[in-house]
């Protein structure tokens, strides 16, 4: 196949989502651009919205409170996705395929719903409280909603689907004659695993946290509703901004910092370890 | 001779109704190099699965040095074993896979170091050290696999068909390596390869296997000579193989019809010598070719069909007047006559160089 044709080839197969994906996304894009340095058509260019979130303190407490959720919702995604991944390479084909429904099963559940669910069980006359007076283990009920540690949890939930499948990929391609080799030079099952299994594995290790992490930082609904008005992530200023104030200028800065946030963490990852290798 | 290294007793290996290794018994000795050679399927790698941990028996007793390893994980079993792909650990160097029994063991870095260095010395790696896996050509690995083996001096050395992914050159290159290697420190060595030009060469003995027995154990040339069974006969070198009824026998001597009208003269004594179907077999090189009858049993007439020229020999393939086809082997030293295709010949052999199977 000549170059030019391989080209035409590629460029048929690629054209129309790029197409689309000009039309529906990098042209909106470019208008919140340039509404996040106007304030609205006709405004003078200028970076007067921009100066407006950095000075003011809550709009700083908002950025630091996104990034705190998502790496902490990070972090309990991968210590609660690395055994069950490990697990889906462990065991036979059908029970894998039972696992992999239950892993995407949630994905399959509208997000509002699961929120809502979430709400039935950790709110202080809910499930988890009750049982747990119940059982006699407290006497107050715990505070887990309208505060960071329900919408961790409920992030989190959310969020698992997409750390156990790159850790599952990454784990099953490791070579299974390489634990057999290290077992039969005297290596027990807590050395195979720190000094193969897990080192192989960080490459899903990193893809894991790099999904969670980037649509960790853009959460909107599970936060709205699991955090309320006291826990207040940089997707619900910009909702609020552009729903109550109107006020299209700083929303259009708050959205651009959070793509700014997301593209530094994305092209972070790639230098260190190339985003191509990551899903292979 | 002294006590067994590795005992097996009656070892059997199913899965679900299929028998994988059959009621296999086997003693390697101290310092020995015993190879396990048989076609795929036949159940020579179960067999060193079996014996390093990863399989366990469905009956019968595995020991080594004496003691039942059968309830112990491979782990703890102090054997090498060098596998099919080398199964090196692509996230450490060189130094680092070889160190890595060394630092399970928990010894001190110093000596570590010396150890990797001495055993990269003796199989021409020391260079090579900081490298990784995929920084190596097939060959290379090889030898890190077989260093990083041998570094923790195990009591047996397991050998998964080592030389499988190289290139004929090179595995025979390496052949002689692993054989001196092997020679040098003394390791008892269980090999499985399904090359029998390889097991001839390395092994002090071989174990024939085929669907899960083991159907003889000897040195190369008892069983290249001493055949027990066709299967082994034809396995182990290349073999004419003949049908026949046993007719008579005189002395040492029995005279066999073949099934087409020949009549072949072979040294075997038959118990029920009359009337008994019999397998025949003769290696190419103790057949002969004349261009005149000679006198007395063993030479039958025939015609030149093929003639192939390989350097040391020259193969011929020749069709008797029976119409029975047989590959005959003759030396070429360089004035021996080559037999065009056509030629009229007479084919000639020893009665001792014939084989009787019942």
């Amino acid at each position: 196949m000549s170059a030019r044709s391989m080209w035409r080839q590629a460029g048929l197969l690629v054209g129309p989502a790029l197409l689309l994906l000009l039309a529906v996304y990098f042209y909106p894009l470019g208008r919140l651009f340039v509404l996040s340095l106007t304030g609205g058509p006709g405004g003078a260019a200028g970076l007067d919205a921009y100066r407006r979130l950095a000075e003011s303190s809550v709009y700083v407490d908002v950025l630091l409170r996104t990034t705190r959720i998502s790496v902490l919702v990070t972090l309990v995604c991968l210590v609660a996705a690395y055994p069950v991944a490990y697990v889906m390479t462990r065991v036979g084909p059908r029970a894998v395929r039972v696992l992999m429904v239950f892993v995407l099963l949630p994905l399959w559940t509208s997000i509002l719903v699961r929120t809502y669910a979430w709400m039935v069980l950790l709110q202080a006359n809910g499930v988890l409280n009750n049982v747990l007076r119940w059982l006699r283990v407290i006497d107050e009920p715990l505070r887990l909603m309208y505060n960071e540690t329900g919408v961790v949890i409920g992030m989190t939930q959310v969020l698992l689907p997409f750390a156990i499948l790159p850790l599952y990929a990454s784990l099953r391609n490791i070579d299974p004659r390489l634990p057999r080799a290290a077992q039969i030079m005297g290596a027990g099952p807590w050395r195979r695993f720190y000094s193969l299994t897990l080192p192989l594995s960080l490459p899903g290790v990193a893809t894991a946290a790099l999904l969670v992490f980037v649509q960790g930082l853009g959460f909107f609904i599970t936060p709205a509703l699991l955090g309320g008005s006291r826990v207040i992530t940089l997707a619900m200023v910009i909702e609020t901004q552009v729903v109550d104030l109107l006020d299209w200028g700083l929303a259009s800065a708050a959205a651009m910092v959070l793509l700014l946030l997301t593209a530094i963490v994305v092209v972070g990852f790639d230098r260190l370890l190339g985003l191509d290798r990551a899903w292979a | 001779m002294s006590e067994p290294l590795v005992t097996l007793r009656a070892v059997s290996k199913q899965y679900g109704r299929a028998i994988a290794v059959n009621n296999l018994s086997l003693d390697v000795f101290e310092g020995e190099f015993v190879t396990l050679l048989g076609p795929s399927g036949s159940g020579k790698t179960t067999t060193l699965m079996l014996i390093a941990g990863f399989e366990a028996p469905t009956s019968g007793e595995i020991r080594i040095r004496g003691a039942s390893v059968v309830r112990h994980p491979p782990e703890k079993r102090d054997i090498g074993m060098v596998f099919q792909s080398y199964a090196l650990f692509p996230h450490m160097s060189v130094f680092g896979n070889v160190a890595y029994p060394l630092r399970t063991r928990r010894l001190p870095s110093t000596e570590v170091a010396e150890r990797v260095a001495q055993v990269l010395d003796a199989v021409r790696m020391s260079r090579f050290a900081e490298r990784y896996p995929r920084q190596l050509s097939g060959g290379q690995q090889q030898r890190v696999a077989v260093a990083r083996a041998l570094v923790y001096r195990p009591s047996l050395l397991l050998m998964d068909e080592p030389l499988g992914a190289l290139d004929k050159k090179l595995r025979e290159e390496m052949q002689g390596e692993l054989k001196s290697l092997q020679r040098t420190l003394g390791v008892t060595t269980l090999y499985v390869t399904h090359d029998q030009q390889e097991a001839l060469t390395l092994s002090d003995r071989v174990a024939i296997m085929n669907a899960g027995d083991l159907v003889q154990i000897g040195s190369p040339l008892e069983l290249y000579e001493h055949p027990a069974t066709d299967f082994v006969a034809g396995f182990l070198g290349e073999v004419n193989t003949l049908d026949g009824v046993a007719d008579e026998t005189a002395g040492a001597v029995t005279r066999i019809a073949v099934t087409d009208g020949l009549e072949v003269s072979a040294c075997a004594i038959l118990p029920t010598a009359s009337g008994k179907r019999v397998r025949l077999t003769i290696r190419p090189e103790r057949l002969d070719i004349v261009t005149e009858a000679a006198a007395g049993a063993n030479c039958w007439p025939g015609r030149v069909r093929e003639a192939v020229f390989r350097g040391e020999l020259v193969r011929y393939t020749v069709e008797l007047r029976a119409g029975t086809i047989v590959s005959v082997s003759r030396p070429y030293r360089g004035q021996e006559t080559i037999f065009a295709p056509g030629h009229a010949v007479w084919v000639t052999s020893r009665p001792q160089d014939w084989r009787v199977f019942g």
